[in-house]
């Protein structure tokens, strides 16, 4: 019988890992081209949040499922013209500081112009409801936010992997230089990256906002998790990613089912214990310009 | 690239200028300054996971100065705000003590989380200068931590047990069921827990499980497994701030069939949870819905103010100046030693509710009448607002309003 239900954690932790997932993929890819890490990715989860709280009265959960993460990722544009785009070379110092500001200044805009209490939202009826496998249940929401990262992570992938786009991309992570003396400007791409990477923390708001707080802090909350994934994972690394956000949500669901105090704890441990044994992640990749 | 780079740079700056304007709102806010006022400190949480309530205990004491001012002040001075974000424990505590060594508060008012209470209560111990806690409702900081300067708006953790305990009682959701509890994992939490076991130990209730849950945790989901699958009788809330939002929106989300009961409670992060999630029966200090005319006129000037409705976090700090005020104008003295010595004398003060409140001298805990609510079904609520309907308030009216308090059990010592 306990077995059964530590099994249970473990099912439902591939669950809660897709919720990671939708945030980290994001952020690594941004990180990966680009070399930014992004510490103002959780605010675009928050913007993509309200945007959805925002727009569904107006046209539909489904219509703010499709435009907000399209406003937010425009949003990225504009931000990677102006802001991204000087910091690329530079010490990855300045870039950090200058998304930490942006994370501050975001959050803050929230607070403004909404109030710092959460914003009431909760998941249409349509999609409500649970679905029992024998003794294990599922919301249908969860199942739905599962089926759309998979979705997601498989766009990205052949984005990344099967296109003359993504050959492009890659090469520009390995050596940028090169691709440039091939005659390929790479800004363009860098921009497309941007706006995927900040879309994707766009679509994230809109799925988690049915089923968490909607408050200026809210992307303050989930950065942190991301970014033990992404480095548990690797930089770099896309499959390190997603298998690292499917560890993340096993090992918190299982600490929580021994010793739920050190539910959010556990995945600083596993981080810690991760870098300890392989510094550059489960899957890390060497990068030539990171070294 | 280097033709556009003038232009953009000056752009950059100007971002930055916009991002100092934005930053210097976390700076202290001095609402008019003058001379010869009376400065009032407001010291409470306003980023975290209690900083939804911290922006309602703002919009509280803020209307009560604006009323205290039109009505021509204390003793003929002005009241003005010094307010500030208190962050942590340790940054309250420093901030605590900057409004009162270099601002020159006559006192301070505010905090929402018990272990920055205790922090500013310390404070305020040394410094000789009035605290009235808004918002901390743990029973430590009426029993061992308890000293003479630090006063209780708030109710202690005790009183909510108590009062939604009342109502469990007549639905007979205690006796022989089985409970299980989730904490939240700090001062308050731990507190709580520990008064609610009493209390279920007290009435023949058992405690199946309680997990503590950090105050960063946004996915309750593994918890919410192991709750069905210990198949408990009654699932009840020790948690705070947005944890509560979380808990509530999830809680829906998985369909748990067991009836859902609070130990603590605040109606901003129940607005916030959205159409259809919200259940049970909840403990407060005071709801917009309290029949009283004072209470009336109150959540009637904060509507006109704000253009929304008053919560029990505005409620407690709202009347805390309110009382500061009064208790001035009748000692005719502005000095926090005989500020003190009046609270602590037993003067009676209208906060909204059927009878009058006072400090005991025990504790300085106030003494007052404390309410449930009940969560509507989602087909009755008439608006995003109306999510609840109150159940009354205890004690009775014959009763003594002292029933509720903590025990007396000689833990507080006044120095």
């Amino acid at each position: 019988m306990q077995l059964i239900f530590l099994l249970e954690q473990v099912l439902n932790g591939l669950l809660v890992g897709a919720y990671y997932l939708l945030i980290a993929l994001g952020l690594s890819l941004i990180f990966s081209l680009g070399g930014i890490v992004n510490l103002a990715h959780g605010g675009f989860y928050a913007v993509g949040a309200y945007l959805a709280v925002l727009l569904a009265p107006r046209i539909g959960f489904s219509g703010a499922f499709v435009a907000s993460p399209i406003l937010v990722a425009l949003l990225g544009i504009v931000i990677e013209r102006f802001f991204f785009r000087r910091f690329y070379r530079s010490d990855p110092i300045l870039s950090l500081l200058l998304t930490f500001g942006l994370a501050m200044v975001i959050e803050q805009g929230l607070r403004m112009i909404f109030g710092a209490a959460p914003l009431p939202f909760a998941i249409p009826p349509e999609f409500r409801g649970q679905v029992l496998l024998g003794d294990f249940i599922y919301p249908r929401y969860r199942l739905g936010i599962f089926a759309i990262a998979i979705a997601a992570v498989a766009a990205t992938w052949f984005i990344v992997y099967r296109t003359s786009f993504g050959r492009v991309v890659r090469a520009g992570v390995q050596n940028p230089d090169m691709v440039g003396a091939l005659g390929i400007p790479l800004q363009p791409y860098m921009t497309a990256v941007a706006a995927l990477g900040v879309g994707l923390a766009g679509l994230a708001g809109v799925l988690l906002a049915p089923i968490s707080g909607v408050h200026p802090a809210m992307g303050a909350e989930i950065l942190t998790a991301a970014f033990v994934v992404v480095v548990i994972g690797g930089l770099g690394s896309f499959w390190g990613v997603i298998f690292a956000a499917v560890l993340v949500g096993v090992v918190r669901g299982i600490t929580i089912y021994f010793y739920p105090p050190a539910g959010e704890a556990s995945i600083y441990l596993l981080m810690a214990l991760v870098l300890l044994l392989r510094p550059r992640g489960l899957l890390g990749e060497r990068i030539q310009k990171f070294e | 690239m280097s033709h556009s780079r003038h232009p953009t740079r000056r752009r950059l700056l100007q971002g930055a200028a916009g991002a100092a304007t934005l930053a210097g709102i976390g700076m202290p806010a001095i609402v008019k300054a003058q001379s010869d006022a009376i400065r009032i400190g407001h010291l409470t949480p306003l980023t975290g996971f209690l900083g939804p309530l911290g922006e309602y205990a703002q919009m509280g004491v803020r209307l009560a100065a604006e009323e205290i001012n039109a009505a021509g002040g204390v003793l003929g001075r002005r009241i003005e705000l010094v307010m500030e974000d208190s962050v942590n424990p340790q940054t309250a505590s420093a901030k605590a003590e900057r409004l009162i060594e270099r601002d020159k508060v006559a006192m301070i008012i505010g905090e929402i989380s018990s272990a920055s209470g205790l922090a500013i209560g310390q404070v305020a111990n040394r410094l000789k200068t009035v605290f009235i806690n808004t918002g901390c409702n743990s029973d430590a900081l009426r029993g061992a931590s308890c000293n003479p300067y630090m006063f209780h708006i708030e109710a202690a953790n005790s009183m909510y047990v108590e009062a939604v305990g009342n109502y469990l009682l007549r639905e007979n959701l205690v006796k022989g069921k089985k409970w299980y509890t989730l904490t939240a994992d700090y001062a308050f939490g731990h507190d709580l827990a520990r008064v609610a076991r009493n209390f279920l130990q007290k009435n023949g209730g058992q405690l199946a499980g309680d997990d503590l849950v950090p105050t960063d945790a946004t996915d309750f989901s593994p918890y919410l497994l192991k709750i069905r699958q210990a198949r408990p009788d009654v699932v009840a809330s020790n948690l705070a701030g947005n944890q509560i939002t979380n808990f509530i929106k999830q809680y829906a989300e998985y369909g748990l069939p067991f009836p859902v009961a609070g130990f603590g409670f605040d109606t901003v992060v129940a607005w916030g949870a959205g159409k259809g999630n919200f259940s049970g029966i909840w403990p407060l200090v005071w709801h917009h819905l309290v029949d009283t005319p004072s209470s009336k006129k109150y959540v009637e000037a904060f509507q006109t103010k704000y253009g929304k409705l008053p919560d029990n976090q505005s409620w407690g700090d709202y009347h805390s100046l309110k009382i500061v005020a009064q208790s001035m104008n009748e000692v005719k003295s502005a000095d926090p030693q005989k500020l003190a010595e009046h609270l602590r004398k037993g003067a009676k003060f209208d906060v909204g509710k059927a009878r009058e409140a006072y400090f005991r001298a025990y504790d300085n805990q106030m003494i007052m009448e404390m309410y449930a609510i009940r969560a509507k079904a989602p087909d009755k609520m008439k608006d995003q607002w109306d999510i609840y309907e109150p159940l009354g308030s205890v004690p009775g009216p014959g009763e003594d309003m002292e029933i509720l308090a903590p025990p007396k059990d000689g833990t507080c010592k006044m120095a």
